[in-house]
């Protein structure tokens, strides 16, 4: 009787204590419903992937809240044993600011990619929804996990799924770019699969926290093994995290995949970043030792190397889809050249970063197809963005017809700009300004906390940086800049692009959570620093997940319930 | 023991690298399972080899390795099977994909694009 009526106050508590898991069952549990149902009713499987997509952004959230105490405590991590097996022996779930915040951006994204899809993309193939499930759930499968084999497992998950979603909508150009991204994947999952053997080999644990502790004791003659199986992993999550020269493989394939997919790999890379700081700052910490810091200024140069090449990139850049994809390039490169530094509030300032970038890549990815379906009505222009023909209002004589002049040639004030135009205009710019990192946007705030780190750091490498760092910001705004000019400001006779509000709306709300974030960025640089604190400082993870223990389940429930049977 | 092995690693993964280094798709594809054949074994391999031992603890014995095999290994090597194999599948189902949608097997889909 008492337990019947303790039970209903025991749920908040439960459901508390399973939320970690939450986040990786509820897009699994909805994938095995979607292939259920078939492959008809492709309307109600839309009204259940949005369902579950904006339940799975509650619930990261909710987890983020978790995670951040109110009382100013220096760390707080949630550890979840999903097999209640003691820690180093079974799997085990671990939720930090940082995963916690890539949980938040990866269900926003995949929010606002969903409702862009469902306005027409999600008729092209048959699965997309299941796919588009399975991709979340390797997402936040990689982000939460705490064990090494099973981050390869997620990682797996989510690259199947992102083969089919690349695929998806079919013809030659992106069958012919899956069939490369599906070749280099692979083979950057072997290399994986070697780094995890070697350092099982070395450690003879898989558990991260585990890991961490056993390296310290490695002994000298094992160092060199430990290096070689971190390097080969590295080389695996720097392919895909695109850093240069593992990256040719990037702007073809996002540029094939069809738009909201595009906008959904934004995150992709981000995980291969993600899957790097993490075991990066676990294992090689300031503390470990011989191996402190080990590749420290690989990941540096490597990093400036990608974010120049990616600058370039997107000033060479012909069609805008490509230039989406190399500015995808430099975030990616900025990321990692400023996480190799191991500096706390630097890692802070390019956390601050990877959120507001992600935000606008994936909003650019969209507005490339409406700008280019409001090109696409004109007479057949070709998809290659016509650099090399001069505007036409520089070379004709007679203003076109849809020119703002009156019956004088004296410009006309108070012609009305159809709203359509005025949404595309005004999301563009705020869309460049966000890539670029300018006022008075969150790229430009985490851009400024990453500058004023640097000027204090002694490192050879760090006025490289901070010049590059602006530099990428000119090649950017002028990329994006000469794309705007050609789109807004040539005076031809075009008809009013179609812009439905279900097109509209995704790039409206990726914009404003760019705007909140730049509005909040006080607290938004408070949280990512914070979550820099805690992965400097690896002592908290390991701590909290060593401390984990097996839930033991209540004695009158246990002798309640009958044993089930064939346990031991 | 050790030599077989390592022998065998050394070969599958020389000539997997050389295969995916070709410009056919369907000896990318070869390739790629040799590689993934070679990193099994080199996994199975990092849990130090040893014959006709079951991973089992047995009464009496230490539980070291010396008195049976990492049964941990054997677990990874199964998950990577399965999953190089679904990836394999799919490998192939996109490699018919480009044969027939472009007419030719070479990685580009075109002789002349490289």
């Amino acid at each position: 009787m008492a337990e019947a009526f303790l039970q209903p106050l025991l749920l908040p508590a439960l459901a508390a204590h399973h939320l970690l898991a939450a986040p990786v069952l509820l897009p699994l549990g909805t994938a095995a419903l979607m292939l259920l149902m078939g492959t008809r009713r492709r309307g109600a499987k839309a009204v259940l992937n949005l369902l579950s997509t904006s339940a799975g952004l509650l619930l990261a959230v909710a987890l983020l809240l978790r995670v951040t105490p109110q009382d100013g405590a220096a760390a707080a991590i949630a550890v979840y044993l999903p097999g209640n097996w003691p820690v180093p022996f079974g799997i085990v779930l671990v939720a930090d600011r940082l995963a916690a915040l890539l949980c938040v951006l990866a269900s926003a994204v995949a929010l606002a990619a969903l409702l862009f899809a469902v306005a027409r993309w999600h008729l092209a193939g048959l699965h997309f929804h299941a796919l588009f499930q399975l991709q979340l759930l390797g997402l936040q499968g990689a982000f939460l996990t705490g064990d090494l084999f099973n981050l390869f497992v997620f990682f797996e998950v989510l690259l199947a799924a992102s083969y089919g979603l690349l695929l998806h909508g079919g013809g030659l150009a992106r069958v012919r770019a899956g069939l490369h991204y599906v070749a280099v994947n692979l083979l950057a999952s072997l290399l994986f699969l070697i780094g995890v053997a070697l350092l099982y080999g070395v450690a003879g644990t898989l558990n991260m926290a585990d890991l961490s502790m056993k390296l310290r004791q490695v002994p000298e003659g094992d160092r060199g093994l430990l290096h070689a199986g971190a390097s080969i992993m590295a080389v695996a999550f720097l392919a895909k995290a695109a850093l240069w020269p593992l990256n040719f493989w990037l702007p073809p394939a996002y540029a094939a995949a069809s738009t909201p997919v595009a906008a959904l790999f934004v995150i992709l890379t981000k995980v291969g970043v993600y899957a790097l700081l993490r075991l990066w700052t676990l294992c090689f910490a300031p503390g470990a030792g011989a191996s402190a810091l080990f590749g420290s200024p690989v990941l540096v140069w490597a990093g400036l190397a990608t974010l120049a090449w990616g600058s370039v990139g997107m000033l060479a850049s012909q069609q805008l889809a490509r230039l989406a994809g190399y500015s995808v390039i430099a975030s990616a490169g900025t990321l990692v050249a400023a996480l190799g530094f191991n500096d706390p509030a630097l890692t802070g300032g390019a956390l601050l970063y990877l959120a507001g970038s992600t935000l606008a890549g994936a909003a650019l990815f969209l507005l490339v197809e409406l700008l280019e379906r409001a090109r696409r009505v004109e007479a057949d222009t070709p998809r290659l963005d016509d650099a090399l023909q001069p505007p036409p209002a520089f070379t004709e004589a007679e203003p076109p017809p849809g020119a703002n002049l009156d019956d004088d040639e004296a410009a006309l004030v108070g012609r009305v700009i159809p709203a359509a135009l005025a949404f595309l205009g005004v999301g563009f710019t705020l869309c460049a300004m966000a890539v670029a990192g300018l006022p008075p946007l969150s790229g430009f705030v985490a851009k400024l906390a990453m500058l004023t780190t640097l000027l204090h750091l002694g490192n050879a490498a760090a006025p490289v940086l901070f010049a590059l760092l602006i530099l990428s910001s000119l090649a950017a705004a002028t990329a994006l800049l000469r794309v705007g000019l050609r789109h807004f400001w040539t005076l031809q006779a075009r008809p009013v692009p179609g812009l439905r509000t279900a097109d509209a709306l995704p790039v409206a709300l990726l914009l404003g959570a760019g705007l909140l974030l730049a509005l909040g960025g006080d607290a938004a640089l408070r949280y990512t620093r914070a979550a820099a604190d805690t992965l400097h400082r690896p002592g908290h993870y390991i701590d909290a997940v060593m401390a984990a223990r097996p839930v033991v389940p209540p004695p009158a429930v246990a002798t309640a319930a009958p044993a089930p049977e064939g346990r031991p | 023991m050790e030599i077989v092995v390592s022998l065998a690693i050394g070969v599958l993964s020389g000539a997997g690298v050389w295969l995916v280094l070709r410009p056919r798709t369907f000896q990318v594809l070869i390739g790629l399972s040799l590689l993934s054949y070679a990193v099994n074994l080199f996994i199975f391999s990092v849990g130090s080899l040893s014959e006709g031992k079951p991973p089992l603890v047995r009464d009496g014995l230490p539980a070291d390795l010396a008195h049976y095999a990492d049964p941990l290994p054997q677990s990874l090597v199964l998950t990577a099977i399965v999953i190089g194999f679904a990836t394999t599948a799919l490998f192939l189902v996109l490699l018919l994909a480009l044969r027939g949608l472009a007419g030719s097997d070479h990685v580009d889909g075109d002789e002349d694009a490289a």
